[in-house]
């Protein structure tokens, strides 16, 4: 009898298939390498620490904190409201929040542009306030945190569907409220979900271009961050370009390498199968013992 | 569901590793503009040499976005005095076209927004030498068509949300060079990466003046009001052309320089806003 041994080295793949897949790899890795070959490493301590250098660094990581936080403020919620609730308009709901993943980024800083712009449907009364947020770093923070958001909400999203209601229900039958529920049962249960969406999150703020160029303007140490720096000292010195370049891929890695943790990935960004289904059968029966009324259901 | 993920992850990867992708030149097709065609062309049409209506082959040419206009209504002019020729063009930054040029990519004639770039390309030898200057470009005052912060002059910049291109490009370094000659101040909001950039800021009212070149305002039609500077013809950036050295059509390529530097060149770039030699 043929059989398919998954068990095998090449997980029962044909042999062709590693073809495509090298190539895949190549594609995507040559670049970094190539890259990598241009550094100019005896400058490189100087290009990093020039006064334009720093001052794009220091403001990239002080926005991208602030846009992933704001991510998470308002990520988090939304993210269990599309995973849990049965709101008629959840379908339209979850295309607009999706979509600055599949926008181009020039779009995303025009779409800014004429909403919170001086002239922009709400930054013409915003203006009338006195709030003014064209050319601040404000502007960089808001951009951020409209291309990396949905990145959260996805990476929540999917957690808070696999892990079910088991333990918040629960909860409730024990006493606890609604709040008290989301923050000491949700929300510890999503924690390692909420780790790789933060981290990819982080690392989409860092990586954020066009909508800024769009939207903030360019100016150092205000709106000026490192990918701006980049395309800019491109057209002047092209080593202190690739010097920030090599910068953004090494921290990009680290990122995505924090996603990939054994645990990280168990609730959301790319749930993988074996011992978690077993977990799983065991959550939707407890699941039904619950909805049966059955207080402590669990514990069986 | 996994796939779907595995490729949004894969996404994120590319996304992050290519900051800068999707950068491209914004802004530049806003310039593409129809002029109307001078009424000398099609009379010229039956008198030429019979050697010159025998050009045929397809030419490619680098040129500066800002040229991106007045070079498809040349090009169309181009192709009716020779019909057998075909002209394709790659618009972009000039240093972006010179970078390309220097790793090979295959071009015939180059057309820089600057000296300076067309100095890289001649250092690397990607060009024949001597390109020739056919245009030259000044600096206007531009603001909002409302203009609400009652911009007359340059004098009027202190103190204004003014939006300049950064001095690490050809614009940028112009705007310095003029500031200093004519004793104005700017303290930017915002440093641009490309003209195009700077035209959007200001006629999106986002910004209440800007410095920007005369072909660009006046491209931009009724988006932005230009005010002219008095002075400001003595920053002029100029605009050289020149044969790359590693075309294969190079009489056709000699055509189109000539062609650019000759009468109809000139009508042409004069309409647009630019000074001919």
């Amino acid at each position: 009898m043929s059989t398919v041994d998954v068990e095998d080295r090449t997980g029962g793949l044909p042999r062709w298939a590693f073809l495509p897949a090298a190539l895949g790899v190549l594609l995507i890795g040559l670049p970094a390498l190539g890259m990598l070959v241009e550094v100019p490493w005896s400058d490189l301590p100087g290009l990093l620490t020039s006064e334009a250098s720093l001052a794009a660094m220091g403001l990239s990581l002080r926005t991208s904190i602030a846009a992933t936080a704001l991510a998470v403020v308002l990520g988090v919620p939304l993210a269990l409201v599309l995973a849990w609730t049965r709101l008629p308009a959840a379908r339209v709901v979850r295309v607009v929040v999706l979509l600055p993943l599949v926008l181009p980024p020039v779009v995303s800083g025009l779409a800014l542009l004429t909403t919170f712009g001086r002239r922009g449907l709400l930054g013409q009364y915003l203006s009338v306030l006195g709030i003014d947020i064209a050319f601040s770093t404000t502007a960089v923070v808001l951009a951020q945190a409209f291309v990396a958001m949905p990145f959260l909400v996805l990476s929540v999203k999917g957690a808070a569907r696999a892990a079910g209601r088991r333990h918040e229900v629960i909860a409730a039958t024990l006493g606890a409220g609604p709040t008290t529920v989301l923050r000491r049962v949700t929300i510890p249960l999503l924690a390692p979900a909420l780790g790789s969406g933060i981290a990819l999150a982080f690392a989409r703020c860092l990586g954020e271009f066009g909508a800024t160029l769009t939207f903030a303007g360019s100016l150092q140490g205000v709106t000026r961050t490192l990918p701006l720096e980049i395309y800019l000292q491109r057209e002047t010195d092209p080593d202190a370009a690739i010097a920030l370049s090599l910068l953004l891929i090494l921290l990009a890695a680290v990122l995505v390498l924090l996603t990939q943790r054994p645990g990280a990935n168990r609730h959301g960004w790319l749930p993988q199968p074996g011992p978690d289904d077993r977990r799983r059968s065991r959550v939707s029966e407890a699941d039904r013992a619950a909805r049966a009324g059955t207080p402590g259901g669990g514990e069986r | 569901m996994r796939l779907r993920l595995a490729a949004l992850a894969a996404a994120v990867v590319c996304t992050v590793m290519l900051a800068g992708c999707g950068a491209g030149s914004p802004g530049a097709a806003e310039a593409a503009r129809e002029h109307p065609h001078d009424g000398a062309v099609p009379g010229d049409e039956g008198e030429l040499p019979a050697d010159e209506s025998e050009l045929s082959g397809d030419l490619t040419v680098f040129a500066a976005a800002s040229l991106h206009g007045v070079f498809e209504d040349l090009a169309e002019e181009f192709t009716l005095q020779h019909p057998q020729a075909r002209v394709r063009f790659s618009f972009a930054g000039s240093a972006d076209l010179v970078a390309q040029l220097n790793a090979g990519a295959p071009a015939d004639v180059l057309a820089a927004a600057d000296e300076s770039t067309m100095a890289a390309a001649i250092g690397a030898g990607s060009v024949q030498e001597e390109p020739r200057i056919f245009a030259a470009n000044t600096l206007v005052l531009i603001t909002p068509p409302d203009n609400p912060a009652g911009i007359g002059d340059v004098s009027d910049l202190a103190g204004t949300d003014v939006v300049v291109c950064a001095p690490h490009v050809p614009c940028g370094a112009a705007t310095v060079e003029l500031a200093q000659r004519l004793g104005f101040e700017v303290q930017p909001v915002s440093e641009e990466g490309s003209v195009a950039d700077v035209l959007g800021k200001v006629s999106s009212g986002q910004a209440r003046a800007g410095l920007v070149y005369r072909t660009d305002a006046r491209a931009a039609g009724d988006a932005v009001r230009a005010v002219e500077i008095p002075g400001a013809d003595d920053v002029v950036n100029r605009y050289p052309i020149a044969v790359a050295s590693e075309t294969s059509q190079s009489t056709l390529a000699q055509a189109w320089v000539d062609f650019v530097l000759g009468p109809q060149g000139r009508d042409a770039l004069t309409e647009a806003g630019f000074r001919t030699p």
